[in-house]
């Protein structure tokens, strides 16, 4: 009989090399750049400076710092408006120059997902257009949805391989007096905050080396086109990606591990709108509560529209069946930006969400209380006026 | 409820019909790339979210696939595809699958054929196609109402009461709209309305609602004139 012993020492002493030379799949940049040289398409170039990052297989992938083009999540600016509010304050923070563009629409891939309402050519078309709107303005796309970015690296997989795909896309554009043209890197949001984790740390005002937090991957980050996301040897031995927990380790907090860690949120596309019961079942059962017996969390981060929206929301009713629920769910955008001292209303709006974070934002300094009232006189001013708004010094205020 | 295999519960077609929606998934140009073959690991399967709580199996269907079983594909096809969650757990099958990648297709298809099964998985859907492909964002805040999330709590009422003044205090200058998850170009809008018609979207959405396709014409085709574009959906 083998010894448990010699089972689990061996599991432990193996190591995964990330080296590009065993890599089994084609590298995208050498074919992306040989049909620029067809002819084929544009290559929009990451803009100098950027942070240097390792992929699946040790590939280098480049984040860019700044000149950034936000494109922005239907889910996260519809309901949950702090989400993306925190990646522009830690942009101002940091004193990067990037654009907010108005000429940019959804990647339509959550209705895509969810009812097939539409085809490969129309979804290539529209990927498309807003990447050639980016080019245009002179920034680099920065993509804040998990689904988009996986969309995405799926249209570009589809419009290396497919010619017909290109040739219909180039068509399409052409008629929009837009040229074909493919970003050098399709970079997520949260790749950016982890390449910036540093700087983050540099400016952390709020103390969270007692926080225990829990991280939940999107799959649309790490399982779709999975090999394009940023895997690290000094996390989790580059097994498994490094996206969120490198943030939140740099931040000095205590990230637990639990054994659902590589399950979905339960999001499914049409069943977080319209087949709710699925949704919510699996984010309590296979998410939230085996995170509370295992890893008794203070916070749980996460770093995609759909996950935010079904661990968060789906606690409220959940907790009537008296199931072990209760924990605050927040992106990484929005953690990040509380350790650098940003309000909880104004700047990470909490209030669209459905967890109590009140005891978490105790724990780390914050008077929840005195906060609330800020945003509440705050909002008592916009009253007064339908044409005023809340600035961005108005949320430092 | 157990999944019925018997093919009663659905529209009875003839076997060339059932022949005809098969071979038009395989026919998809993702087709060869998101089914090689299947070692019926089910790791798949073990990884799916959906199987867990439905009666669903992404093995199966790549298996139905593979075997060109065009009985059962047709049953899955009216079924359990709309069951899938869509989260491409299952990409990580050691054949290099793609059982999510496959069962969308297989959606498409059953919307571009209007199947009933179709229909109905997106019965009470309507309103969030029509603000996709209306306004190019999907979830507006508007939609945050009381009555439509009454399972996420009392603050989904206090956000639908003060939407206004509280969209408003966003700092970011884009997202001050109820309507649209943020502020979208004219321009933008009228060059997403083109690409639905050049892509035939449109006609996906006529099969499979009527009442909502007329809907959407009038917006689109009046958008379009206004911008000088003699464009028609029919």
């Amino acid at each position: 009989m083998i010894p448990h012993s010699a089972v689990l020492n061996k599991a432990k002493d193996r190591r995964f090399t990330q080296d590009p030379d065993l890599a089994p799949t084609e590298d995208y940049h050498d074919v992306v750049d040989q049909l620029e040289k067809e002819g084929e398409w544009e290559v929009h170039r990451v803009p100098e400076p950027y942070v240097e990052v390792k992929t699946m297989y040790g590939r280098v992938k480049k984040i860019p710092v700044e000149k950034t083009w936000h494109h922005k999540s239907c889910g996260q600016c519809g309901h949950i408006p702090g989400y993306s509010t925190a990646v522009f304050w830690i942009n101002r923070q940091l004193g990067l120059d990037y654009h907010d563009p108005s000429d940019q629409t959804s990647c339509t891939a959550w209705n895509y997902y969810a009812s097939a309402t539409s085809n490969a050519p129309a979804q290539a078309a529209v990927a498309m257009r807003n990447f050639a709107a980016a080019q245009e303005s002179g920034y680099f796309p920065i993509i804040h949805c998990g689904t988009s970015f996986g969309h995405y690296k799926e249209t570009r997989q589809q419009l290396i391989h497919s010619p017909e795909l290109r040739r219909q896309t180039r068509d399409i554009l052409a008629k929009l007096g837009k040229k074909l043209v493919i970003p050098e890197e399709i970079v997520h949001y949260s790749e950016w905050v982890h390449a910036m984790r540093d700087r983050i740390a540099d400016r952390q005002v709020r103390d969270m080396s007692h926080v225990r937090a829990t991280i939940h991957p999107a799959c649309h980050y790490h399982k779709l086109v999975g090999e394009d996301a940023i895997y690290a040897p000094e996390i989790y031995g580059a097994q498994r990606t490094a996206i969120i927990t490198g943030m939140l380790q740099a931040l000095g907090c205590d990230v637990r591990d639990y054994s659902t860690w590589y399950d979905c949120c339960g999001f499914g596309f049409r069943h977080i709108l319209v087949s709710r019961d699925f949704s919510r079942s699996f984010a309590v059962q296979r998410k939230i509560e085996v995170m509370k017996e295992e890893a008794d969390p203070h916070v749980l981060v996460t770093h995609d529209t759909g996950c935010v929206t079904t661990l968060d929301q789906s606690q409220f009713a959940a907790r009537a069946h008296g199931k072990n629920v209760g924990l605050p769910v927040m992106s990484d955008s929005q953690i990040a930006a509380l350790a650098m001292g940003a309000h909880p209303y104004k700047v990470l709006q909490l209030h669209w969400h459905s967890t109590d974070s009140r005891p978490f934002l105790e724990m780390v300094g914050v008077d929840h209380q005195k906060a609330w009232g800020e945003f509440e006189a705050a909002v008592e001013k916009l009253k007064d006026d339908e044409n005023m708004y809340m600035t961005w010094e108005d949320a430092d205020a | 409820m157990p999944l019925d295999l018997s093919g009663k519960q659905y529209k009875d077609v003839p076997y060339e019909e059932k022949e005809r929606l098969f071979e038009e998934v395989k026919r998809d140009f993702r087709f060869d790339e998101y089914l090689y073959g299947c070692y019926e690991c089910g790791i798949c399967t073990a990884a799916c979210p959906s199987a867990r709580f439905y009666d669903f199996s992404p093995r199966k269907i790549a298996q139905t696939a593979a075997r060109q079983d065009v009985e059962l594909f047709y049953v899955f096809m009216n079924d359990s595809v709309w069951d899938c969650s869509q989260c491409f757990s299952c990409d990580r099958c050691p054949r290099k699958n793609s059982p999510g990648g496959l069962i969308t297709l297989m959606r498409e298809v059953a919307v571009k054929n209007g199947l009933d099964s179709a229909k109905e998985a997106i019965e009470g859907y309507g309103r969030v196609v029509f603000k996709i492909m209306s306004t190019g964002t999907q979830v507006s805040p508007d939609m945050l109402q009381a009555n439509a999330f009454p399972d996420w709590g009392p603050h989904v009422k206090d956000i639908a009461e003060n939407l206004d003044v509280w969209r408003r205090a966003l700092p970011p200058e884009t997202m001050h709209t109820t309507e649209s998850s943020w502020q979208v170009d004219s321009k933008t809008i009228t060059e997403l309305y083109l690409i639905w018609h050049m892509t035939g979207v449109m006609d996906m959405i006529k099969e499979v609602d009527e009442g909502l396709f007329m809907i959407l014409q009038d917006v689109m085709e009046e958008k379009l004139e206004d911008e000088g574009y003699d464009v028609s959906f029919d």
